[in-house]
């Protein structure tokens, strides 16, 4: 009943509204941005041909900047995300019984709207008041209030701490399911042939949760990139530009100077990006899963 | 096994490490020697697991703490963790100061609600489609679907607000609605595509034997016996739109009376003299609807998003 001319009709038939849905929502504004890359298009009623005259622009401009500083931030922040979230995973997994309060208190960051997360660092991070500033002050390590978010360096870490903090709930809860699928009678093989809990660990439990890993730092990596909110939210894009992204320099081009245009480039190179982390993670699941059957 | 653990384990495929609560070894006295830990290692344990849940919760404490506290308070130097004559006046005042918060929780709600029947509508057929017939250009679509998953709709801004100003739609509901639908179909095609694999064909090859036509195998049969996947697909969509609606309705929406409550409250923050306490007690007003219905379904809640994420 499902191999038949009609059968294929039917599953088109089926498949079309989310086919249509995509392509309009995505599939055609992805062309757009190509094509607007090329064009000087702004508020003005009149677009024309530029050619790569955004693209030189861009990279004339401090573009090479942003893409490194963006490479910097995202990968700071997955690595701390994997770090934490698999200390997290292994943490929760040994030491706390109960599964269903250990998710209740570890998913909140994940659930609630991102900007609602980052006001609450807004405030933990001002300098004359927050609890932050204070603390480093109560432990003698800075010797004033430190205003983190109004100097280029600290506001850099602390968009990246913002963004670790929402990342964190996600990469610990996956993490946390692959430790427990891990076979139990693999401890229990290796606990009978006298094998210490770090030597366990060393041999059975981290080479098991490699896959899941990478699997996940990949994943981590695509929406990090992505990251818009936290930085908007809390310096938007400041102190002078040094907390830019490529996302918040696309944004602030297109849609705060009205340079549809110039944004479009900019855009296309975040999609040469995306696209390059997306090759890897297809990559990855192939072989994991390939491996898995 | 209760129709609940069913639902946990199905949506999980076969090789995702997604492990239902149900399935915890029970922590009897009888723990097994290879479990148990010395008091040095339990106490480093507890230490290194508070320090993580310290990690996540310390914003939610201080929010809720900062909501208590009078401004005055809050104002003073130095800082004090714990307040001083707290009270709930926040709560009172919030009101008036943000007068339009109910109208924000109600419209991030509202948004939520309506991505989610959209998406639900057509995520269903075409999970099926992708579930149960062999076509060409399946593989192609599928992983489209996936690749779809990997853009943020902020790379898409500028021509998606050519196409809502072109609709017509700026400044309502839809401009905030239809694109962020678009970011909630791959996962869920994946994850109701996955459980209706796990779905067995014979009632439906009995049911084309006793001569029912497809459309009403796809309603009458199919439908009913994936129906806690739907439930976890809708979840999972409604807490993922909720938690990202802010660019577009950023964007899209001038209107305050129509914005979100991420949206509503960032022009409020935004502010020269934030008032902390009340954009505090603001917030977990806010958050508490969705929050206390994540507590009583974060089980199906982990089990979609974890495998959604995942699971490909």
């Amino acid at each position: 009943m499902t191999g038949t001319r009609s059968a294929i009709t039917f599953a088109w038939l089926l498949l079309l509204p989310a086919l249509i849905y995509i392509l309009t929502i995505v599939g055609y504004p992805l062309i757009d941005t190509i094509n607007l890359s090329f064009t000087d298009a702004s508020l003005r009623p009149t677009v024309n041909f530029v050619g790569w005259e955004n693209y030189q622009d861009i990279f004339n401009a401090e573009f090479g900047g942003i893409i490194v500083r963006t490479i910097v931030w995202t990968t700071f922040s997955v690595g701390l995300k994997i770090l934490i979230g698999t200390c997290g995973a292994l943490l929760l997994n040994a030491a706390i019984p109960g599964r269903t309060l250990f998710r209740i208190l570890t998913m909140p960051p994940w659930i609630i709207p991102i900007p609602i997360g980052v006001f609450a660092w807004g405030w933990l991070y001002n300098g004359q008041f927050g609890m932050i500033s204070a603390m480093l002050e109560g432990l003698g390590l800075t010797s004033g209030p430190t205003e983190f978010l109004a100097y280029g360096n600290t506001a850099f870490w602390s968009t990246i701490v913002t963004d670790v903090w929402i990342g964190v709930p996600m990469v610990t809860m996956y993490l946390l399911a692959a430790v427990q699928s891990i076979p139990k009678d693999l401890y229990e093989a290796a606990w009978t042939d006298g094998a210490g809990r770090f030597y366990r660990f060393r041999r059975i439990t981290l080479p098991m949760l490699l896959p899941a890993i990478a699997t996940m730092s990949t994943l981590s990596l695509i929406f990090t990139f992505n990251s818009f909110d936290i930085i908007w939210i809390l310096t938007g894009g400041g102190p002078r530009g040094q907390t830019t992204t490529m996302i918040i320099d696309t944004y602030k081009t297109a849609i705060g100077s009205y340079k549809y245009g110039a944004g479009a480039a900019r855009a296309v190179m975040i999609c040469l990006f995306l696209s390059v982390f997306c090759y890897f993670y297809f990559r990855l699941i192939n072989k994991v899963s390939r491996q898995g059957a | 096994m209760t129709s609940t653990e069913s639902i946990v384990r199905d949506v999980a495929t076969e090789d995702t490490p997604v492990v239902p609560a149900t399935q915890a070894p029970p922590r009897t006295s009888d723990t097994p020697m290879i479990d148990r830990y010395g008091p040095v290692e339990k106490a480093l344990l507890y230490a290194g697991a508070g320090l993580f849940l310290i990690f996540i919760l310390m914003p939610f404490i201080e929010a809720g703490l900062v909501s208590l506290k009078p401004l005055s308070h809050l104002f003073s130097r130095p800082y004090n963790f714990f307040p001083e004559n707290a009270s709930f006046d926040a709560y009172v005042t919030m009101w008036q100061s943000v007068p339009l918060l109910g109208r924000y929780i109600a419209n991030g709600l509202f948004i939520a609600l309506v991505q989610t029947a959209l998406a639900l509508l057509l995520i269903v057929p075409a999970s099926y489609a992708l579930a149960r017939f062999e076509f060409p250009g399946h593989g192609l679509i599928l992983g489209g679907f996936l690749a779809v998953s990997m853009f943020s709709g902020a790379v898409l801004l500028i021509p998606l607000y050519r196409l809502m100003r072109t609709f017509g739609i700026l400044n309502t509901y839809w401009a905030m609605i239809i694109p962020g639908t678009a970011f909630l179909l791959p996962t869920g095609i994946w994850l109701l595509r996955t459980y209706m694999l796990r779905i067995p064909r014979e009632l439906e090859e009995a049911a084309w034997v006793d001569g029912a036509g497809r459309f009403y195998i796809f309603r009458r049969v199919v439908l009913p016996l994936a129906m806690p996947g739907v439930v976890v697909v809708a979840l999972t969509a409604f807490i993922t739109s909720f938690a990202q609606q802010f660019i577009f309705a950023l964007t899209f929406n001038s209107k305050s009376e129509l914005m979100p409550l991420s949206v509503g409250l960032f022009s409020f923050f935004g502010r020269q003299e934030v008032i902390w306490n009340e954009l505090m007690a603001a917030s977990i007003t806010g958050i508490a609807p969705v929050l206390v219905m994540f507590v009583f379904l974060q089980r199906y809640l982990v089990a979609g998003m974890t495998a959604g994420a995942v699971k490909q």
